[in-house]
C-alpha cells in the first residue's frame, strides 16, 4: 500500500518539526530550528532500519517516490510566489546587500572544498 | 462562458496549479532541448520563467492574481518542506556523518560571513544605528532572519522590509546561479552539496538552485540548509547584535 509509506513520510514529517519546535522554544527563538533536517534524518534512519529488517516495501518507496517527484514542481510553482516587486524596488541597500553577500558566498564554496581535501589527507 | 471557466479555475486553485506547472515546464523542456540545445536545464528555465511570472503579482508573487492563488499552496512552504523530507529516501547516513562537521562549520561560517558583508554594506549606505544595520544584515542572511532580529531589537518596519527584500533578492540569485557555477565551484558531489546548503543557507534558494543542477544533490545540501535559518535566528540578535552594539554605541 503505497500510502503507508506516505503516512511514514508524514509521521517523520511532524516528528522532525516537532522536534525543531521545542528547540526553539528552549532557546527562546521565534521558530523552528531546523526541524525540517531533523524529519530528513529520521526518514533515513527509518527507512535504513525498515530494509535491515526487510520490511521496506517497493510500494512504501513509490509513495514516497510520488513526492520526491513533485519536487521540481513544487520548487516552479515556489519560484511563481516569489515576492520579487519588493525584492527589485525594495531600495538599492536591500538589492546590494544581497547580491553582494549572495555572490561572495559562492566564492567561500572552492575554498572550504579544498580545506575539507585538505583534513582528509 | 470565460467567466465560467475561470470560477472553475478560481474554485479549485490547487488542481489548477498542477496544470499550470506542467504547461510551465512543457514550454520550457522544448525550449531548453530545441531552441538553445541543452544549454541551460529545461527545469532551471523552468524556474527563471516562474520568477519572470512572479513580477507581475504583489508580495505573494503570481498567487495574488486570484486565478493563480493555487500556485500559493503548490509552491508554500507545507508542499516544499514536506517533499524535501521525500529526497531524503535513499540519501545515505554515512555520507552525512562523513561531512557532518564541515557542513557545521560551513553553517557558521555562511552566517557570520553574510552578516559581516551586509553590516558593511548597510554602514557603507549611512545606517549608523546598531538595530538597523543588524536587521538589514540578517536579512543577507536569509529572509525569515531579517524579521525575527528586527522584531527583537525594535526596528522600524521600514528597515524590517528592506531586510525581506535583501532575503528575497538572495534567493534569487541563489536560484539562478546555482546551476550556471556548479561546476566552477566544484559543486559536483554530495560533500560540496552540504558545504553549499551551508554557506547559503537560503532553504527556498538552495532546494530550487540544487533541483535545477543535479536532483541527487538536493537531499544533501537541503539537510544543512534548514538548519541555517534556526541558526541564524540564535546568532543574529542574540550574538552579532549585541557585539555591533558595543562596536557602534
Amino acid at each position: 500500500m503505497k500510502i503507508y509509506g506516505v503516512a511514514m513520510l508524514a509521521a517523520c514529517y511532524f516528528t522532525g518539526l516537532l522536534i525543531g519546535e521545542v528547540l526553539g522554544r528552549l532557546l527562546h527563538i521565534q521558530g523552528n530550528l531546523g526541524g525540517v533536517g531533523f524529519a530528513m534524518l529520521l526518514l533515513i534512519l527509518l527507512s535504513d532500519w525498515l530494509k535491515k529488517k526487510n520490511l521496506l516495501h517497493a510500494e512504501f518507496e513509490s509513495g514516497i517516490g510520488f513526492w520526491t517527484s513533485m519536487y521540481i514542481p513544487i520548487v516552479i510553482a515556489m519560484a511563481s510566489i516569489q515576492n520579487v516587486q519588493s525584492a527589485l524596488s525594495g531600495g538599492l541597500v536591500a538589492v546590494v546587500a544581497g547580491a553582494v553577500s549572495t555572490s561572495l558566498c559562492f566564492f567561500l564554496i572552492p575554498l572550504l572544498k579544498g580545506l575539507m581535501k585538505k583534513n582528509e589527507q | 462562458m470565460i467567466k465560467l471557466i475561470e470560477d472553475l479555475f478560481i474554485k479549485n486553485g490547487f488542481i489548477f496549479s498542477f496544470l499550470l506547472v506542467g504547461v510551465m515546464m512543457l514550454i520550457t523542456d522544448f525550449l531548453s532541448k530545441r531552441v538553445i540545445k541543452n544549454k541551460i536545464p529545461g527545469v532551471a528555465l523552468a524556474i527563471v520563467l516562474g520568477l519572470i511570472l512572479a513580477g507581475f503579482g504583489g508580495d505573494k508573487g503570481i498567487a495574488n492574481i486570484p486565478i493563480f492563488a493555487g500556485m500559493a499552496i503548490l509552491g508554500g512552504s507545507m508542499m516544499r518542506d514536506f517533499a524535501i523530507v521525500s529526497t531524503s529516501l535513499g540519501a545515505s547516513f554515512e555520507e552525512i556523518k562523513k561531512a557532518g562537521w564541515v557542513a557545521f562549520l560551513s553553517l557558521l561560517i555562511g552566517i557570520f560571513f553574510s552578516f559581516t558583508i551586509g553590516t558593511i554594506i548597510s554602514y557603507s549606505f549611512g545606517y549608523r544605528d546598531a538595530k538597523s544595520i543588524a536587521t538589514i544584515a540578517s536579512g543577507a542572511c536569509t529572509f525569515i532572519v531579517g524579521p525575527i532580529t528586527g522584531n527583537a531589537v525594535g526596528a522600524s518596519s521600514e528597515i524590517i522590509t528592506l531586510s525581506i527584500a535583501a532575503g528575497v533578492v538572495k534567493v534569487l540569485i541563489v536560484t539562478i546561479c546555482t546551476p550556471l557555477t556548479a561546476k566552477r565551484i566544484g559543486l559536483v558531489d554530495k560533500n560540496s552539496a552540504m558545504v553549499f546548503g551551508g554557506i547559503m543557507g537560503t532553504t527556498s534558494g538552495v532546494s530550487a538552485g540544487l533541483a535545477a543542477t543535479d536532483m541527487k544533490l538536493v537531499p544533501y545540501g537541503a539537510i544543512t540548509a534548514t538548519f541555517y535559518t534556526g541558526t541564524a535566528a540564535i546568532l543574529c540578535p542574540s550574538v552579532f547584535y549585541p557585539v555591533l552594539k558595543i562596536l557602534m554605541p
